[in-house]
Parts: C-alpha cells; structure tokens; sequence
C-alpha cells in the first residue's frame, strides 16, 4: 500500500461537472491520484464513471457543459486547445477500454498499431517504432507473438494485452484502464490484472482503475471512490473504505454483489432434462464431446465455464435448435431436436444474456412476451395470461402496451423472464441470464427467480460464468471446459472442495474482498 | 440535417401531385396537334409556349411526368415483390445451396450492363412502356435480393431470432413477423434511390425511342424531339431536361433524407 496522503498529485480532479444537453452528469466530482498510485473508481452503469475518464482525457462529446478543473501536474487540460490534448493523449495519459474486440483496428497488424502510436508522437524512424513496439509488446507478456499478426489470430486476453501495450507505448504517467477486464473470462482477468498491477510498480505509472467489481479494485486498488448518479459519495483508502463502509450506497452495492449461498436444497422430484453422452462438432472441433445430465424437477443446475468451453453449442442442442452429433436429448421423455413437435417445445424455455437484443424492437411488450403462445396455440385469455405473467416478474399490467426500448435493463431481462413463462414451462434455461445486469438489479432478478421457483416448481439450467451467481442460485453445477464437464456435484461441495484442477483454478481466480475488512458487515464468505 | 429531406420531400411532391393531377386534368390535350401553334413563346395561354406540333408544353410535362413515375415505380415495386423474398430466403437459409444459387444468379443479373441490356429487351419484344417497366424492374430485383440479405443477415444472429426459434417458429415466420420490419427502412431508402434511377432509365429508353410511344408523353422522348432544334428553341429541351434533373435530385434528397431520419443511431448522434 502506498502513502495515504498523496504528496504532489499526478492528477488532480476540482469540482468537475459536465452535463450535456441540459442533464447533469457529472456533480462536483473532485479526486486525486498520486503518481504511482492506483485509484479505483466503482460504480454501476450510468453512475458517470466512463464519463469521467472522457472528461479528463478531453473526449466529451461537443454538445456538453463542462465546469471544474482537470489538472495534470498542475496544468489545467480543460482550457487546452485540441492540438495540445492530441499530443497529450497517449504521451501523458493512456488509455485501456472494455472491449479488447473492437478497440483494435482488424486490418492493420499489432505491430503496426503499436509503431504507428510510437510515430505520431515522437520523431522515430519506422524501425525504432517497430523496435519499442516489439519491446513494449514483450513487456505484456506477447514475446511470443510476432509482430505481424492481426488481431483476428488473437484471443481476448491477447487483445487486451496488445491494447496495454498501445495505451504504454510512450510510457505515460497515468493510465486510464476502463473495465479493463470485463469483457475477459475469469482466469485470464486474474492474469491482466496482474500485469497492470506489474505496470505500475515497474514503470511508475498511476492507474485509475474503473470498475463495477468490488472484488477487482480490493485486490488492486490503494484507494477507491464509489460513484453514483456522478457524484461520488465515499472515498477513502481501499481497507479503511471497506472496513467503514459509511454510505449506505457503499453497504448496497456489497450486499448486491455478495448474494448469500442457498439455503436448503430444495427435495427433487422426477426427472425433467436428461442428456446422454451428447456431442456436437463442428468439423473437426468438438465443441460439445460427451456430455450427460439429469435435471429434476424443481432442481437448479448450474454450469460453469469460460467463454469457448461449448455453453452456447450446449444450450442450443438442449434447446432442440441444433441436432446432437451423438447421444440423446430427453425432455419430459420427448427426445428433443430440431423435428420435435412444437407442443414438446413448451415445456422448456430460455432467457438470454443480452437484455437489448432479446427482444424485436418493434413489438410491443404484450406480444413479445405472448410469441411462445405459437407452441401450444393462442389461448382465448392471452391477454390475460400476459398480464399474469408481467405481474408474477414484478412489472405492471400497463406495461404491456409498451415498447422493450422504454425499459431498463433489468425490466427487460424481467420481460424476457415472462416470455419464457408464458406456456408454463417445466424448464428454464437461463444463458447468463442476469451476466449483463448492474449488482443490484442482479440481486432483485435472482429473487424474482428463486420466487417463481418456489410458486411453480420450475427447474433450472443456470449457466454463467460468474461463480458467485451459480454458488447463490443452484443446488448442483457442472463445471465444462473444452465440450467436457470435468467437475459435476453438489454447487457447495464443489466449491468447497473442488476436484478438478481446472475447477479450482475458476475458484481461485475470482476476485475477492479480504474477509477480515468485512468484519460485521456481509454474512455471507467465499472459504 | 432535415433539410434535405423537407427540400427533396417537397421536390418529389411537386411532380407526383403534377402526374396525379394529369390524370384527371391537362391545361391542353396533347394527342391534339396544331401545327399553326407550333413553337410559340411562353404566353398566358401557353406558359410554357408550344413544342414543335403546337402541342403545350405544361401539358406535356404532366403527362411526361405521369409516364416517368408510372414506370419507375412499377419498375421498383418488381424489384421488391421478387427481390425482397429472394434475399430474405437467402438470409434465412444462410450457406445453404438454396443461398448460393439465389445469390449467384444475382450476381450474373448484376453482371449484364442494365441499360444495353433493356435496350435489348425492348428492341426485341418492341418498343412500349410496358417492355420499358419489365427492361428496369429485372435489373432491380437483385438489388433488392441484396440490399434485404445484407440486412437480414445480422439480425438472424440476434437473441430475439432465436427466442423466436424456441417459440417453435418456422424461417419463412421469423422472415415475416422479425425480419422484414426491422429492414423496412433499408428498404424504404433503397427504394427511393431505385425509384430515381428509374426515372433516369425510362428517360434514356425513351431517348432512343425504345420507351413511351408517341402519342404518350415523356420526357426522354420530348428532348429526342428537342434535340435538332437545340440552337433556335432551346427551352424545349431545356424544360423536360430540368424537370429530369430536379426529380431525380428530389428523390435522392429524399433517400438520403429518409436514411438519416430512419437510422436510429444516426437520429441520435445527429440532433
């Protein structure tokens, strides 16, 4: 841990507000970082935390307001004409975005990329700039990768790696990392979180680390201001702001992100979803290779993996949209396939990731949510049983008039809940049902849930690959990698005691709070 | 940013509303020759003079305009009700046979030069509006077939396809009820932009005298006529050059118009 008081400020944020077209966004925000210090800035989506990175780096949109003082080493950036912020950017401040997939150009080849930010800086000859582009890029750890790859021959992680080494490029003072890790799986967040953190003591560099993960900045940051509504309500040093927790906002967002274990297992009934050594190749890749289960009725089963390990090949063979290469899929004792009957079908639904792109947005609410009804016949009281299904998530009848665009985020994947509900479904797949949601909204879904579980005795395939979701929502998980599950058993057993090794590098990587700074405050604990 | 919409908007207006009117109305007959008349200067009678038959040339413009749209619109509504399905079977059965053959057999259309071949067309089967509509309407329907796959293809990747699928929905369903509303508006855009060349298209048939057939008016047709007395009265072909010219720009205007204000990310950033 570093000093608490920061001496002479690398960056020093006064009062900073922005509002754009009339609506304020940013209100008196004001925070320093010290060179060679990590700042954390937490908070959920809309809170202004992504905004206060583009105030600072100059990128706000034209139409907006700005007020305050953004000063590196005293030099205020706000009354900076363009060309001065141009040559700032990159040479003084770095940047690393969320999204390692489209931050990079797919045309040009990493080599290229990282020269080119070296050239337009500082007078250097084509192979100087391809020199401290091959050393920078040895610096993230991608010595074994040669400088004329393109990005498409990466993997995410590699991506994210090539965009650190374009924001270090010029070794600047302060590196700006937005949800750096987001976008990655577990296991290799734990790897770019290290490099980051390796960063910066080697190089000297401040970080301002923004996040919506609690986990993330306790094991990274030295201090942490939690935003909300742009302003910040708390910031202290990383401990003492975990130990006090004084904002009530601060205790929220920690409860939200810690969702207590299962309580009792809830008793088994007969089986409802049965896979029997089920494979999938696509060519020569094995995307699903042997893969068997029971669900049961009123039973939650997760499973676990990391992006490629074959969920969503899974999903949609269990779904019966895709044919199984191999093995067999039984639903309700129908075998289920692309040729099923559609009054078959019914009996299981899903919910997808991505509240914005589950729904045509050119529908109204009532008939998005009635479009199962296709399954078994349009039933005389649909307008009813839509109804019924909008109330039974938590939304208003009056909703259903509507369009998706007029909802959250949260009250969409509740839209998506009561879609799936509507023909009364023995099964729910749940595809990283509630991945995309802020903590707290999370929370309020996984209730809606574990509810309509116990009214209706629904069964659940829970498949994330968030940890801490899965240990809160299921009674048994299945742990998959590369198309086989390598771990299968009771979720707290498994957790507890994993088996594989591949498990328990899941478990270990997941960012955590030290337990000790939590004294009094959550019941729940990892280990 | 609306402007261009609201200036092509208004443009095309003007000579739609001139081609209904001429429907029902026209200031002079124009199957009616007067030959004593011929070639006036623009009076109150005839504001726009007389052509070389004495015929009046406001007449002649509505009813040119009339002939111009009919067969640009007949032309494009081809393309869509043949086009549109062929690409959305092509998205929907995306790196099938079926997609290859649609879209292949798009690309040896696309492969022929368009105007040789309606002149072709027309020289063959005879000089008519009617063989004019078919000559245009065929090269529009792969531009149609594209323009729909191209917009179906990501949708197909989207969540709510596939909650569609698990609701038990066939392609053909899916196509109907998710796809083809949401690329309405490629539709509508593109369209428009058909529609202008269209208009053009039927010009140069005309020109060449493979169009409209005299008595019917049109404006290809009326610049032919023009064409050897382009020194001593030059407004006869000056007036339906014009009118070719602001008709077409309105449209595009119109398109482009219309693509901004139908893109939502566009709506956004732009206001």
């Amino acid at each position: 841990m570093s000093a608490l008081a920061p001496c002479p400020s690398l960056l020093a944020i006064d009062g900073l507000s922005v509002a754009i077209q009339g609506t304020d966004l940013l209100r008196e925000v004001s925070f320093d970082i010290a060179p060679g210090e990590v700042m954390g800035l937490v908070g959920e989506s809309g809170s202004g935390k992504s905004l206060t990175a583009l105030a600072i780096m100059g990128l706000l949109p034209d139409s907006s307001d700005m007020r305050g003082a953004v000063r590196l080493e005293g030099a205020d950036l706000t009354v900076l004409p363009e060309r001065a912020l141009c040559e700032m950017r990159g040479r003084d401040i770095g940047m690393i975005f969320q999204e390692p997939m489209t931050a990079l150009n797919p045309v040009h080849t990493i080599g290229a990329q990282v020269a080119e930010t070296v050239r337009l800086h500082r007078r250097a000859s084509r192979a100087e700039a391809r020199a401290i582009a091959r050393d920078r890029l040895d610096r993230v750890g991608l010595s074994h990768i040669g400088l004329d790859r393109y990005p498409h021959e990466l993997s995410g992680g590699q991506r994210q790696r090539v965009c650190i080494a374009l924001a270090i490029a010029l070794r600047p003072k302060l590196l700006i990392a937005d949800e750096p890790t987001t976008a990655l799986d577990v296991t290799t967040q734990t790897q770019i979180l290290d490099l980051l953190r390796d960063l910066v003591r080697d190089e000297g560099m401040a970080l301002l680390l923004i996040t919506h993960d609690l986990g993330v900045v306790a094991g990274m940051a030295d201090r942490v201001a939690v935003m909300k509504s742009g302003q910040i309500v708390e910031s202290d040093t990383t401990e003492a702001l975990f130990r006090t927790m004084r904002h009530p906002y601060t205790r929220a967002l920690l409860a939200a992100s810690r969702p207590a274990a299962r309580v009792a297992p809830s008793t088994v009934g007969a089986p409802v979803l049965e896979a029997h050594d089920v494979a999938r190749h696509y060519g020569a890749t094995r995307a699903v290779d042997g893969v068997s289960f029971t669900l049961h009725a009123g039973e939650s089963l997760g499973l676990v993996g990391e992006s490629g390990c074959g969920k969503s090949t899974l999903t949609r063979v269990l779904l019966g949209l895709e044919p199984a290469d191999a093995g067999r899929v039984s639903l309700l004792g129908t075998p289920v396939g692309p040729e099923m009957p559609t009054a078959a079908r019914a009996a299981q639904q899903v919910v997808f990731q991505d509240p914005y792109g589950s729904f045509n947005p050119r529908w109204r609410v009532a008939d998005l949510v009635a479009e199962p009804f296709h399954l078994t016949g349009r039933p005389a009281d649909a307008e009813a049983k839509v109804i019924a299904a909008l109330e039974a998530v938590g939304l208003a009848a009056g909703d259903a008039r509507k369009y998706p665009h007029a909802f959250s985020g949260g009250q969409r994947q509740r839209i998506a809940i009561a879609r799936a509900l509507i023909t009364r479904p023995k099964v729910l797949i749940l595809d990283e049902a509630v991945s995309a949601l802020d903590v707290r909204v999370r929370a309020q879904v996984l209730d809606v849930l574990s509810d309509l579980q116990k009214r209706l005795g629904l069964s659940y395939v829970f498949i994330s690959h968030d940890l801490s979701v899965v240990r809160a929502i299921t009674d048994r998980v299945m742990v998959m990698q590369s198309g086989r599950i390598v771990e299968e058993g009771v979720t707290n057993e498994v957790f507890f005691n994993p088996q594989a090794a591949y498990t328990a590098a899941l478990i270990n990587a997941a960012p955590v709070i030290p337990e000790a700074w939590l004294d009094g405050h959550v019941g729940w604990s990892w280990a | 940013m609306r402007v261009s919409l609201v200036i092509g908007a208004m443009l095309s207006a003007v000579f739609v509303s001139l081609a209904a009117v001429s429907l029902l109305w026209l200031p002079y007959d124009i199957t009616v020759l007067d030959i004593a008349g011929r070639l006036h200067p623009p009076s109150a009678s005839h504001w726009l003079g007389t052509d070389h038959f004495g015929r009046d040339m406001v007449a002649m413009l509505m009813a040119g305009a009339r002939t111009s749209i009919a067969v640009a619109l007949v032309a494009v509504g081809i393309g869509i009700v043949f086009g549109v399905p062929l690409g959305l079977v092509a998205a929907a059965y995306r790196g099938t046979w079926l997609d290859e053959a649609i879209m292949r057999g798009n690309d040896l259309v696309f492969a022929f030069p368009s105007l040789v071949i309606a002149i072709l067309i027309t020289a063959v089967f005879g000089a008519s509006a009617v063989n004019a509509i078919l000559a245009i309407g065929i090269f529009n329907i792969p531009v149609f077939a594209r323009v729909a796959r191209g917009g179906a293809l990501p949708l197909w990747t989207l969540d709510y396809i596939l909650a569609a699928r698990v609701a038990g929905k066939g392609r053909a369903r899916i196509s109907a009820e998710h796809i083809l509303p949401n690329i309405a508006n490629l539709l509508i855009v593109q369209g428009t932009i058909q529609f202008s060349l269209g208009i053009l298209a039927e010009a140069a048939l005309s020109y060449v005298g493979l169009g409209a057939q005299p008595p019917m008016a049109s404006w290809g047709r009326m610049l032919a006529d023009a064409q050897t007395m382009i020194y001593t009265e030059p407004q006869l072909a000056i007036l339906p050059g014009m009118a070719i010219v602001l008709m077409v720009l309105g449209l595009n205007l119109m398109g482009d118009g219309l693509r901004d204000a139908l893109d939502p990310r566009l709506r956004k950033a732009g206001m």
